[in-house]
């Protein structure tokens, strides 16, 4: 049986066993979204949006969908990917489950809380009834399938006219309960009228086993709101990610999602940015440091629709051994959204002759009173620059690190949260193995 | 205290510099004058261990030692700097953080520990005051949108830091106004003692108004081909140098 095969037949066994209610609106949804991935299965490099990126190795494994969790982990475990130094909510999550134990929630000011709650009280049927699965991509059979086996993650709801005080940190953790584990988490994000939250998501396996994640995270900008959204990936080798994130912003709204990866073996990103309203502002910003034989797709989509919109789009990639680099960013201009500001950058240095970029800019514009501009580069260490240093008594090695330290540091300094901007440095430092002198 | 013996070198197997002999003392300074194309700038670099040109016969040494298998952050380690006609931009990595990881780099060379922050602080200090540099101007990140006069003290001021035996000055006034060149040209003579020696590679001689030379040597299609004090270098810029050809 293949995987398709067993997540298509359990779906029912699922439903049965994790008690959910089968008259309610969720039913008919998951219903319609097994269908549909039933229809499509995973998507193969036949689809132009897939055509980088071979999901086929990771579906030879026979995954667990239901893997036991382990009641064993504590904070000691986990502490050293949390974000520490700074006071924050944090969601944690062992092997798909909720865990209030090394969780901070709130109800006070905000939720922050899980999904499956919000999902299955009359409370919040509002919730599922305006947002749930509104954005996420129909055509997208991966989400389609994360769809149909929602049954927990992150529910953040930010009433209008609040300001979170603190950082939300999401974590995913899998802990090597089963040999090969399939994890479907799913985030809700809601933010009212001038509110402001930070939002930091990881995914992290504890063990050497084998995990996938299918995530699926649908962020609801509301007027003039602020979101800051941070994505962690620096997994183990044995981790791959598919991550779908879909935002939906309204007039005046601010939105960046920023994504940092380093580890795990595969890493799928698709990031899609809606508009609804005028005097939108999204950006997207990422930086993928690679080696060996990692993989990592940054699959974008921003589609203005109405007008005096902006969106701000750069994305760097280091690439050494025989590691592999996507960069598919679409830009739609609609006719209607005139005076759009688009702008997306891509810069991508190769060090390895192994070491690949595939990189895509698309720019679709169909309205004539606009800015638009896109850059590609894709290149070696600037020779020249590395003499300069190494005449200055600066080592090849450390000049090379230094550069490409350097290289990345205007998506480093995307980040508003100092302790995790001083992380993600940290993360880059190592990845290039590297121990700088300072801080930049 | 610098020896250049019969120097042969060449990029991509065109021969550049074709047998240059020329021996600099402590406490000197020389200039290098020719025409574009002369083989003034694959001097420099050479003597500062650019990988891309090949040593085919002679040799370079410093004090007593030969260079040739040395790398440049070696080179530079052993008191030879040389300050660029075209600085590199470095983004992000700030002025002092450059300096302040070339500092310790070569302590590290030594077997020294790491300058105390405060003392590499006070040396900061003490450098920028002397070359006026506006402290602000060292928190911004390296030669990144820095005019022509600002990459050029900027060289003078990681020269000032690093405290080379030996500098290399290469088309320093190139790019600069007649106040940004005497700015340098100060800091260059503040710096110059009987211990070290400065080596000026210009195309013309209005540097050499400032940083007076005690030889200069005209390098032509790969060799020097004439030596003399001073006053060599008015000779030519009246004259050209189509005389020595």
């Amino acid at each position: 049986m293949n995987l398709k095969e067993k997540l298509t037949s359990s779906f029912l066994a699922f439903e049965n066993e994790g008690n959910l209610d089968l008259d309610s609106n969720t039913h008919a949804i998951r219903l319609e979204a097994i269908k549909s991935f039933e229809a499509h299965g995973f998507p193969s490099k036949t689809i132009e949006d897939w055509k980088y990126t071979n999901l086929k190795p990771l579906l030879k494994h026979d995954y667990c969908l239901f893997p036991r969790t382990k009641n064993d982990v504590g904070f000691k475990n986990i502490k050293k990917y949390l974000l520490n130094d700074v006071e924050t909510y944090t969601l944690v999550f062992i092997d798909g489950v909720f865990s209030s134990f090394l969780s901070t929630t709130t109800h006070d000011d905000c939720d922050v809380c899980v999904l499956s709650s919000a999902l299955n009280r009359p409370k919040y049927k509002m919730v599922v009834d305006n947002y749930f699965n509104k954005i996420a991509n129909k055509n997208e059979s991966v989400s389609q399938l994360n769809t149909a086996f929602t049954i927990e993650g992150a529910f953040i709801n930010v009433p209008k006219n609040t300001i979170v005080p603190k950082p939300v940190q999401i974590i995913y953790f899998s802990t090597g309960s089963e040999k090969e584990v399939l994890l479907q988490p799913r985030n809700l994000v809601i933010v009212g009228e001038n509110s402001h939250v930070q939002i930091i998501e990881r995914h992290q396996n504890l063990s050497d086993e084998t995990t996938l994640t299918n995530a699926v995270t649908e962020i609801f900008v509301n007027k003039r709101a602020v979101v800051d959204y941070y994505k962690i990936q620096n997994d183990t080798k044995n981790s791959s990610l598919i991550d779908s994130t879909y935002v939906s912003q309204k007039m005046q709204s601010v939105a960046s999602v920023n994504t940092y990866s380093f580890g795990g073996k595969l890493t799928r990103n698709n990031l899609e940015f809606y508009h609804e309203g005028e005097g939108i502002t999204s950006n997207l910003n990422g930086i993928s440091i690679l080696n060996s034989n990692q993989h990592v797709d940054n699959t974008t989509l921003v589609n203005h629709k109405f007008p005096n919109c902006e969106s701000h789009e750069l994305y760097k990639g280091i690439y050494s051994d025989r590691s592999s680099g996507v960069f598919n960013g679409k830009v739609i201009v609609n006719k209607e959204a005139q005076k759009t500001n688009a702008f997306q950058q891509n810069n991508n240095i190769l060090i390895d002759d192994g070491a690949t970029i595939n990189a895509k800019p698309q720019l679709e514009i169909f309205a004539d009173d606009v800015k638009c501009s896109h850059g590609c580069t894709i290149g070696q260490l600037d020779e020249s620059a590395l003499f300069y240093m190494q005449s200055r008594g600066i080592p090849k090695k450390e000049a090379k690190a230094l550069l490409l330290y350097a290289f990345g540091n205007d998506v480093v300094e995307k980040i508003k949260i100092p302790q995790l901007k001083t992380k993600i440095a940290k993360f880059i430092a190592e990845k290039l193995n590297v121990e700088l002198g300072f801080d930049l | 205290m610098l020896k250049v013996n019969n120097l042969h070198a060449s990029i991509n197997d065109k021969e550049i510099l074709k047998g240059i002999n020329l021996e600099i003392k402590a406490g000197e300074i020389h200039a290098i004058m020719g025409p574009n194309g002369s083989g003034k700038s694959t001097l420099s670099a050479v003597i500062a261990g650019k990988e891309e040109y090949e040593v085919t016969e002679g040799n370079v040494m410093l004090d007593g030692e030969d260079l040739s298998d040395l790398s440049p952050e070696e080179r530079a380690h052993k008191g030879i700097f040389l300050s660029f006609q075209y600085p590199v931009e470095i983004p992000g990595v700030t002025v002092t953080n450059f300096i302040k990881t070339a500092i310790n780099e070569t302590r590290k060379s030594k077997g020294l520990e790491e300058l105390p922050a405060k003392e590499m602080l006070q040396l900061i200090r003490e450098k920028s005051d002397l070359l006026e540099i506006d402290r602000k101007f060292l928190s911004r990140s390296l030669n990144e949108g820095f005019s022509g006069g600002e990459k050029k003290r900027n060289e003078i001021f990681q020269m000032a830091m690093l405290e080379p035996k030996l500098a290399i000055l290469d088309e320093t006034d190139s790019g600069l106004d007649i106040d940004a060149l005497k700015v340098v040209a100060k800091g260059v003579n503040k710096l110059k003692s009987d211990k070290n020696s400065v080596l000026v590679i210009t195309h013309y001689q209005r540097l050499l108004d400032y940083i007076v030379p005690d030889f200069v040597h005209v390098l032509y299609n790969g060799k020097i081909v004439k030596s003399g004090g001073k006053e060599l270098a008015l000779e030519l810029e009246k004259k050209g140098y189509d005389w020595l050809k």
